[in-house]
Order: C-alpha cells, then sequence, then structure tokens
C-alpha cells in the first residue's frame, strides 16, 4: 500500500508536516511497497494511528457500569450491519462499539488501565471481543497481600519476581498502582489519608509501596514505568500529597529510555483548597514540577461535561462520590489483592467544582512545556468518554475556542484556574505527540506512535489540510475532521474509510513476560502456596489466565537475566 | 487416573477444588464435591439421540438433520426466542447472542426466574459487593436473607461464609455472627445465632423498618412490623453496626416474594446505609453455576445482561417487557430454542402452555420436563465434565471449567454454531 502526498506529522521521526508518500507492506512501514493500493491522501493531515495509554475499556468494573446503567446503553445504538455488531452506551459502551469508535477517531491502540490478577481472565475476554485495535492492560498491584509483606519485609529481590508472576498470571503489560495501602484499608472500611500513613494491618505506608513497587518495575526493565493512581486523588488540596509522592521518588532512576514514573489523570490530583468551598486549581505548580522534572510523565485525564461513569480501583474515592452525589453505588472488593467501585455522575457546566476540575485539565496540557512529558486523556469514562477526545484537541489547539467555553461556565472556572491567561495553542506536531508519540514511547512500544521503518502499518488520515485550517479559528473543522477520520490503516489494512468502519479485523494484545532469578521465583511460590491454601477461595492451579483467552499476544521480554 | 482441582458444574459456589477419579474414560469417583455436584459428577439419564418430533412423537435422527430442522424453525419465526444459558459455559453463551442477532430474536438467561429482580434492583441502586474470598477473610458477620445455603449451595458456608477460615477470620464459625432472615426455619436457619422468622411478601417492610433503625428513625416505627418485635429488629440492627465487616447473602426468599426487584433495592440500600456506620458488602446467591456468566457475556456484548430484544438489529432491554415469560405470557415469541435450561419445570402454567403451541428446540445432555414438549432434541456434552470453557461464579469471578473425560455428543458451543452455520445458509434476512 501506498499513501500519497499527505502532510505528516511523524515527530519521533522528526517529521513536521512534510508532504511525502508512505509505503506499508505486511502490516508494516517499509522503504517501498509493491502492490497496486494506493490511497491519495494529498492536502489531508497524516499521523501514526493514535494510541490511549490509560483508558478503561474491559474487565469487571466496566462490565458493572453496564449492568448498572441500561440508561446509558441506551445512548449511541446503533444497529448491526453485514459487517458489524451492534452497538450500545455511551459512556460504557459494549465491546463492538469501543473498537468501532476508536477506529473511527484514527485510534489503533488502547489499553486497558487496571486489572486485578484474579479477575485478568474476564478483562481479556473482553478484550478479545474488541476488534480492530490492538490493545494490553496494565495490572494492578498496589494493595495485594504479597506486595505488601515484601515491602515490610524490605524483599526487592521477591518483590520484583511477584510482579513478574503477577504479569505472567494476569497477562498483564505493566504496573499499575492505585491508592496503594488505601484499597487494603477499604476491606475493613477505610483508607489511607497521605503517603505516610501506615496501611493497617501490614505495618507499610504509601511511600514505601511506591518506592518498592518503582524499584522492582527498574529491576525487571519493564517497558512501561510504573503508572501511578495518587492517594488522596479526587479530594481538595491533594497537590500536596501528589508533589510529596513525586519528591518521595526523584531518587529512583530509570532503567530504560523512558520516564520513572507516570502519574495518571493528574487533573483528579492538582486541586488546592481546605473543602469545595475554596476548591481552587494548582495545576501551575503541578507542572512547574514537571516542567523542573523531566523524568516523570501524566496525563490530563480531561473532564467532559455532560454524562460519565467513574469506576476506579480507589473505592474508598467512589464510596464519597456516591455519598456526595447520593448516586447509585457498585463496589468490589477483590481478595487479598484490591478494591474497586463505579459511580455514574453528569458533569456540569454550572456546577462550579466541575467548571473548575475542566479548566485544570487544560491548565495542565498546556503549562507542562514539554508534550512529551504530556498524554492527551479523559480517564475514560471517568472524566468523559473517549469518543471526546477531538473536543479536547480542539481545546488545546484553540484559545479562541477556550474563550467560547469559558464563558458558558460557572465564573469561578476563570477565577480559580490560570486557564483565562494562558495563550499556548499547540501546533498538529504537539498534538500528534499527546495523542500518539508520547503515548507509544511512554508505554514503551517501539513499534506505535510513529511511521519509521518498521513501524505498524497503523494509520490515520483526516481530511483537514493542516496548511490551510488554522486550528484557532476554524476549531470547529478540526473538531468535525477528527471526529471521522477520512482512512484509518490498521496493521496496512484500510478499516475506516470516510468516517466509516469498513473491515473488522481482529488485534493483537500486549502482555509483558519478565524473567527473574529461579531462587526468588521459588520463594514467591512458596508464599503463594500458603496464601491459597489459607486466604484464596480458588485453587492457584485455576489462577493463573490461561493460553485461551488471549489468541493474539504479542509478548515483550523483559526481566533481569 | 485423579484429576486435581476440578470446577464443579452445579450451583454458582463454582468449586474449583474437586478431585475426579477417572478409569478408562469415565469416572468412577469424586471427592470434596457435594451431594449435589457428586449426582452430576457421577452422572445420571441423558438424552441418547437426536430427535425430532414427527406425527406427535419424538424420533431419534441424525445431528444434521436436527441442525436443519432447528435453523428453519428459527429462520420461519418472527419472534423467536432463545432462552436459558445457564448450565453451559460463556462460549456458548456468545455464539448464542450472535445466532439471536442473525435471526433477530429474543434472548433471555434464566435469571428471568430467579436473580432477574436483583439485576434490576442493581440497576436501582448499584451493588456493594466482594469476591467470596474477601467474605472468608474478613466478615464477622453474616446475614442470609431468604437464601438456604444448606439445601441449595451446601458448600458455600464451609468455603466461603460462616464457617469458613480467613486472615482475620481465624476462628471460623466461632468468631463469627450469623443471623438467617426467612419464611420458615431451614436448615441454614438451625445454624444461626439469630433467626428473625418473617411472613411471606413482607420483606420489604421488614428491610424498610432495619434501615430506619440503623439510621436514627427507629422511635418512628410501631411495635411491631410485619410481625416482628421491633425489640428483634433492634437486636439485629445493634448486631450490623457492630461487625467490623458484615456480609449480607441474598436468595430467592428476596427476589421471588412479594416487591421482588423492590425488596432487593431495599436490601442495597441498606448495605449502602450500613457503610456509613462500618463496612458492609451484600451478594447474590446465584442458582445455576453459570447463569452470572451469561449476563456478563450479554452486558459486554449487547450492553445489557438479560432479556435482550434484538428484532430491530439494535439491541433493546426493558423486562417487564423483553424477558422471556413477557413474551410467552403475551404469545407473541411464535419459536423458542432453550439451551441448558428447563422452562417447563420453572416457568408460570400460562407460560409453559404457550411453548407448547409454538416449536421449541431444546439444546441439552439431559432430558427433562421440556423434552415433552420440545419438537427438535439435541443432546450434547456435558460443560465442565465432557466440555472446557469459561464460568463466572455467584460474585463475578471468572474461571476456566475442565474436561475431564471425553464424550460422543457434540458440545453446546458447536451444537449453537452449527445451527448458526445453517441459517446463515438459509440467508440473513436482517
Amino acid at each position: 500500500m501506498i499513501i500519497e502526498g499527505g502532510i505528516v506529522y511523524d515527530p519521533i521521526n522528526g517529521v513536521l508536516g512534510e508532504e511525502m508518500d508512505l509505503s506499508i507492506e505486511d502490516g508494516r512501514v517499509v522503504e517501498k511497497a509493491g502492490g497496486s493500493e494506493v490511497i491519495d491522501a494529498r492536502g489531508m493531515l497524516v499521523m501514526p494511528g493514535g494510541v490511549d495509554a490509560h483508558a478503561h475499556i474491559a474487565g469487571g468494573k466496566v462490565n458493572t457500569g453496564r449492568i448498572m446503567r441500561p440508561e446509558d446503553g441506551r445512548r449511541g445504538t446503533e444497529p448491526r450491519t453485514k459487517l458489524l455488531r451492534p452497538s450500545t452506551g455511551y459512556t460504557v459502551p459494549n465491546c463492538y462499539a469501543i473498537g468501532y469508535r476508536y477506529a473511527r477517531l484514527g485510534y489503533t491502540t488502547a489499553f486497558e488501565a487496571a486489572t486485578p490478577i484474579l479477575e485478568a481472565r474476564h478483562t481479556h475476554e473482553e478484550l478479545e471481543e474488541i476488534p480492530i485495535i490492538d490493545k494490553g492492560a496494565l495490572t494492578l498491584f498496589g494493595n495485594n497481600w504479597e506486595v505488601l509483606e515484601c515491602v515490610r519485609d524490605g524483599d526487592l529481590g521477591k518483590l520484583a519476581a511477584f510482579v513478574a508472576w503477577g504479569l505472567l498470571a494476569s497477562r498483564g503489560y505493566g504496573v499499575k498502582v492505585v491508592n496503594p495501602g488505601g484499597g487494603e484499608a477499604w476491606g475493613f472500611g477505610g483508607n489511607v489519608k497521605g503517603i505516610d500513613d501506615p496501611v493497617p494491618s501490614f505495618d507499610v505506608t504509601p511511600r514505601e509501596i511506591i518506592r518498592y513497587l518503582m524499584r522492582a518495575n527498574e529491576a525487571l526493565r519493564l517497558p512501561h514505568s510504573v503508572h501511578l493512581h495518587t492517594n488522596n486523588l479526587g479530594k481538595p488540596g491533594n497537590y500536596e500529597t501528589t508533589l510529596e509522592t513525586l519528591r518521595a521518588v526523584e531518587d529512583i532512576a530509570a532503567s530504560r529510555n523512558r520516564q520513572v514514573l507516570h502519574v495518571t489523570h493528574m487533573q483528579f490530583s492538582a486541586y488546592g483548597g481546605t473543602g469545595w468551598r475554596d476548591f481552587e486549581s494548582k495545576a501551575p505548580e503541578i507542572a512547574g514540577y514537571f516542567n523542573r522534572h523531566d523524568q516523570f510523565t501524566m496525563d490530563m485525564g480531561q473532564l467532559i461535561f455532560g454524562s460519565a461513569t467513574t469506576m476506579t480501583a480507589d473505592a474508598p474515592l467512589e464510596y464519597g462520590n456516591a455519598r456526595l452525589l447520593k448516586a447509585k453505588w457498585s463496589n468490589h472488593d477483590i481478595e487479598l489483592e484490591e478494591s474497586s467501585g463505579v459511580v455514574p455522575i453528569v458533569y456540569g457546566r454550572k456546577n462550579p467544582i466541575n467548571a473548575i476540575q475542566w479548566a485544570i485539565g487544560l491548565e495542565l496540557a498546556l503549562l507542562t512545556e514539554d508534550s512529551w512529558q504530556m498524554i492527551m486523556t479523559t480517564d475514560h469514562p471517568n472524566g468523559g468518554p473517549f469518543v471526546n477526545y477531538p473536543e479536547v484537541v480542539a481545546l488545546l489547539m484553540s484559545r479562541r475556542k477556550r474563550e467560547e467555553e469559558l464563558a458558558t461556565l460557572h465564573d469561578l472556572a476563570s477565577k480559580r484556574t490560570s486557564l483565562p491567561s494562558i495563550e499556548r495553542e499547540m501546533d498538529w506536531n504537539e498534538v500528534a505527540i499527546v495523542t500518539r508519540a508520547g503515548p507509544a514511547r511512554i508505554l514503551g512500544l517501539p513499534e506505535k506512535g510513529h511511521l519509521g521503518v518498521g513501524a505498524d502499518g497503523d494509520v490515520s488520515i483526516y481530511e483537514i489540510n493542516p496548511e490551510k485550517v488554522d486550528p484557532s479559528r476554524d476549531h470547529e473543522v478540526v473538531k468535525a475532521a477528527l471526529a471521522r477520520a477520512k482512512y484509518t490503516i490498521k496493521a496496512g489494512e484500510v478499516v475506516v474509510r470516510d468516517g466509516e468502519v469498513v473491515a473488522v479485523p481482529q488485534g493483537s494484545t500486549y502482555w509483558v513476560d519478565a524473567s527473574v532469578p529461579e531462587a526468588d521465583a521459588a520463594r514467591v511460590r512458596a508464599d503463594l502456596v500458603e496464601k491459597f491454601a489459607k486466604y484464596y477461595s480458588i485453587q492457584m492451579s485455576n489462577y493463573m489466565v490461561q493460553d485461551a483467552y488471549v489468541t493474539r499476544p504479542r509478548v515483550v521480554r523483559a526481566g533481569v537475566i | 487416573m485423579i484429576e486435581e482441582d476440578v470446577l464443579c458444574p452445579f450451583c454458582g459456589c463454582l468449586c474449583d477444588d474437586l478431585k475426579v477419579e477417572v478409569e478408562e474414560g469415565r469416572i468412577v469417583g469424586v471427592k470434596r464435591a457435594c451431594r449435589l455436584g457428586m449426582s452430576k459428577f457421577m452422572g445420571h439419564e441423558r438424552i441418547v439421540a437426536p430427535m425430532v418430533r414427527r406425527d406427535g412423537v419424538l424420533v431419534e435422527t441424525s445431528y444434521e438433520e436436527a441442525y436443519e430442522r432447528a435453523a428453519e424453525i428459527l429462520k420461519a419465526a418472527k419472534r423467536p426466542l432463545l432462552y436459558g444459558w445457564c448450565s453451559t459455559v460463556c462460549e456458548t453463551a456468545k455464539k448464542g447472542i450472535l445466532l439471536a442477532e442473525e435471526v433477530g430474536g429474543v434472548i433471555d438467561s434464566t435469571a428471568t426466574v430467579c436473580h432477574g429482580p436483583s439485576i434490576i434492583g442493581i440497576e436501582e441502586k448499584g451493588l456493594a459487593g466482594s469476591t467470596l474470598g474477601q467474605v472468608k477473610n474478613r466478615a464477622d458477620l453474616i446475614v442470609f436473607w431468604g437464601a438456604n445455603p444448606a439445601e441449595a449451595h451446601p458448600r458455600h458456608t464451609l468455603r466461603y461464609s460462616s464457617n469458613s477460615t480467613g486472615m482475620f477470620t481465624p476462628e471460623g464459625r466461632g468468631g463469627r455472627k450469623v443471623i438467617v432472615v426467612d419464611v420458615r426455619k431451614t436448615r441454614t436457619a438451625k445454624n444461626a445465632d439469630k433467626f428473625v422468622l418473617i411472613r411471606p411478601g413482607t420483606d420489604y417492610e421488614v428491610i424498610a423498618a432495619l434501615r430506619m433503625i440503623v439510621k436514627g428513625k427507629g422511635d418512628l416505627l410501631p411495635d411491631a412490623v410485619a410481625g416482628i418485635a421491633k425489640s428483634d429488629l433492634e437486636e439485629v440492627a445493634d448486631m450490623m453496626k457492630a461487625a467490623k465487616f458484615g456480609a449480607v447473602l441474598i436468595g430467592l426468599g428476596l427476589t421471588h416474594s412479594r416487591g421482588r426487584y423492590k425488596n432487593v433495592d431495599g436490601a442495597l440500600s441498606l448495605v449502602a446505609d450500613l457503610n456509613g456506620f462500618t463496612k458492609f458488602v451484600v451478594l447474590a446467591m446465584r442458582g445455576h453455576y453459570n447463569v452470572a456468566g451469561f449476563g456478563q457475556v450479554c452486558a459486554w456484548e449487547t450492553g445489557y445482561p438479560m432479556a435482550v430484544d434484538l428484532s430491530r438489529g439494535a439491541p433493546y432491554f426493558n423486562p417487564g417487557e423483553t424477558a422471556a415469560c413477557d413474551l410467552l405470557a403475551r404469545r407473541e415469541a411464535d419459536a423458542m430454542m432453550v439451551v441448558a435450561a428447563d422452562p417447563a419445570s420453572n416457568f408460570p402454567r400460562k407460560t409453559v402452555e404457550a411453548m407448547a403451541e409454538i416449536p421449541v428446540i431444546q439444546v441439552d445432555p439431559y432430558p427433562n420436563p421440556t423434552t415433552f414438549i420440545a419438537d427438535v432434541v439435541i443432546p450434547t456434552a456435558v460443560c465442565g465434565i465432557e466440555a472446557e470453557g469459561t464460568a463466572y461464579r455467584m460474585d463475578g469471578l471468572s474461571l476456566r471449567m475442565k474436561k475431564v473425560v471425553d464424550s460422543v455428543y457434540p458440545t453446546d458451543e458447536e451444537v449453537v454454531e452449527n445451527i448458526l452455520d445453517r441459517v446463515r445458509r438459509l440467508g440473513d434476512d436482517n
């Protein structure tokens, strides 16, 4: 396949809006392809396929959201066609809708952000059912008893071996840490209040859990860094916890050419104020810190007005949400490993808190100078569904659009944030970084997020001429073009044409197989044998995700030996 | 040869620690199973061969003809109903949903006459739950409401609830309190620290009264509620609030007495309220071993967990209108496919009469009363014994079921796939 004459943005390879041809053969970018398939991209924007590094798209809590929200299912209903299965849902779409909608946006890869090992089989059952895109799942470690015990005992070798085993058992890609220690405390209805608040029964602190998991992550040379959801997330004044957390790990070095820690959906962790009354943005403080510390990355967790479904392994947060909103509340504690919750929400433009939250996400993205430290996300579906990514990109590219939006919001969005004074407007190169190149690099996917020879043949082509359209003024044109890719090409196959899905291949699933010294692995096995005999409600032999659940694996090797 | 850690395809406990002894391809012994599971492993009467009804009589035929007949029935029907899916694996359910899409049918599971009201309750309030291991390790108070595990889920108490031991519950039953609320003194009730005998149909009142006491409004209550002394209810509320970790386990007594989903709504709300004081979770005591699994698969494929009408190409969900019994009661369904279930035994009489008047396809390893009104009968291998696949335990935990012996019969999944294949050959008209 040859893509002719497009205006290409490929930041990893230093291509900044050059008119050039691209060749794809056998699913990969090549120097020169044979064959007769030619796509005319003249006058169109061409970028690598989009990469979503943080979205809740598969597994127990997503399905809980569907089951408890039939009212959401009715939004976004599309009937089946000769080619497509039916779609339902807006914030919690069914599996087919997830694949189709990502493809229509020009996204070709998405990672599920939080999977407990015990319930990873379910996650993979859903990932298998999501068409078109490549995917992977991050595995939860921050409240696992074996982790807490290794940290308590200061046994880094055993911890690393357990992390490797947990990734294998869950067919997981990376180490996710959510409200470390808080999930265990929630087992008896408690929480931790900061990074030095001890975890009940285990004599460890969140600070120690984060540090040890980061050190284990680096000892294993995993492709991705630890992916952290901070303590105190969602609470006024939490920016101090966030900064304290970052300062606590400044001395840890990355083992690979990437960040040493990714802090996710930062919008929810950048709050000032002592309560909801004096709630305010501390995004400038957080972004300023990131500008001085290039070893850390974050994603936005941008809020979208309207309906959302909050879902997280931070169960005490969800209980708080449910009480605050008087909303329906699901909770799911997972023995020895995690807790989680799901609560529907509607974000209102005239709600002062929501309006400030909306501004904070944009402030973070625009005040963080190096776009490689930032990923555009909505923490789907917590801040809002991923189908709104074109809206977020338009906001990042147009100060005029931001001003138009601010005029419709509660006035505290202007008074308690710095957004009105921010002039920066991202250009297409920066957009390509925060939606493709950056997330691919941050996840550690060398074949994604760029269009160099050897890269996966994942390309998105949008019917917008970056040389003619001024995104600052014509933000509606930008949004419309990004919402319906002219072409999405997945592994060299056209899957979307004119905004419609025209082919439904099955993507693959990334997971990481990390090697560890046998002596450490044996010590982990001995611990687990005891845990299964005494505490788990299933047998150890039935625990690990079987190969039948990952039919197109893409295994990344890592480890200490 | 002993097969270790075999899963039991009987009830929602989905016990995964069975030892099955196999000699020359036959099961000769099972260890650790309860009597219900044991009976399934040791085997009982099977449907011998495929059958079709000719001149009012079921006669043996080939699989090929049975598939053809099934496909013709589904294809000719204007409002086919595809029902069951509780005693088979998720892989069958996936194929069944695709078949329902292709024939423009309505798909529903046995939850409709079981914990369907619980699901509707969850739609109203959400479910504050946990895995069963969390209850095992932490719960110092167990409340069985309208549930009788001693008869229906025999190993539940020992493996997961009142009599289990765990990290924070080393004393097992000795360190726990057990409350049973039921309309009669069940075997489960005999093991309780506190038994509350309620009149049938008064669950909602009793739960509402408990919620008032828990929230400090008990002084507004009369001296007795639904025949129960207020002091009894106060004692129960005190026990609940004194617990470090309480678990309410709800059964069909709640879902199938007067009030139905409102009873469940009440129980879920009570548990949410109790979380303002201490830690509480609530779980549904699901019946068949994979009825929960159908709900999961149906939710991620269609967006809804049961009662999904696919006749318009897009999923439409409205229990009360689109559930199996609704369609039959209105005499709307004009063909029915029953997979791994027995509606003739469990459905209201009027709906079974409606079934008897329409073509019925049965896919099942075992003969049951539904066989008597079926027009096409297709025998299959027993999932979890003769076929592998995925099942979801009552708490939503996904596990892989094993195959321990070979079978001459095709699997449920293969049968549904074969029918789907014949349907496609007849032409896709939607």
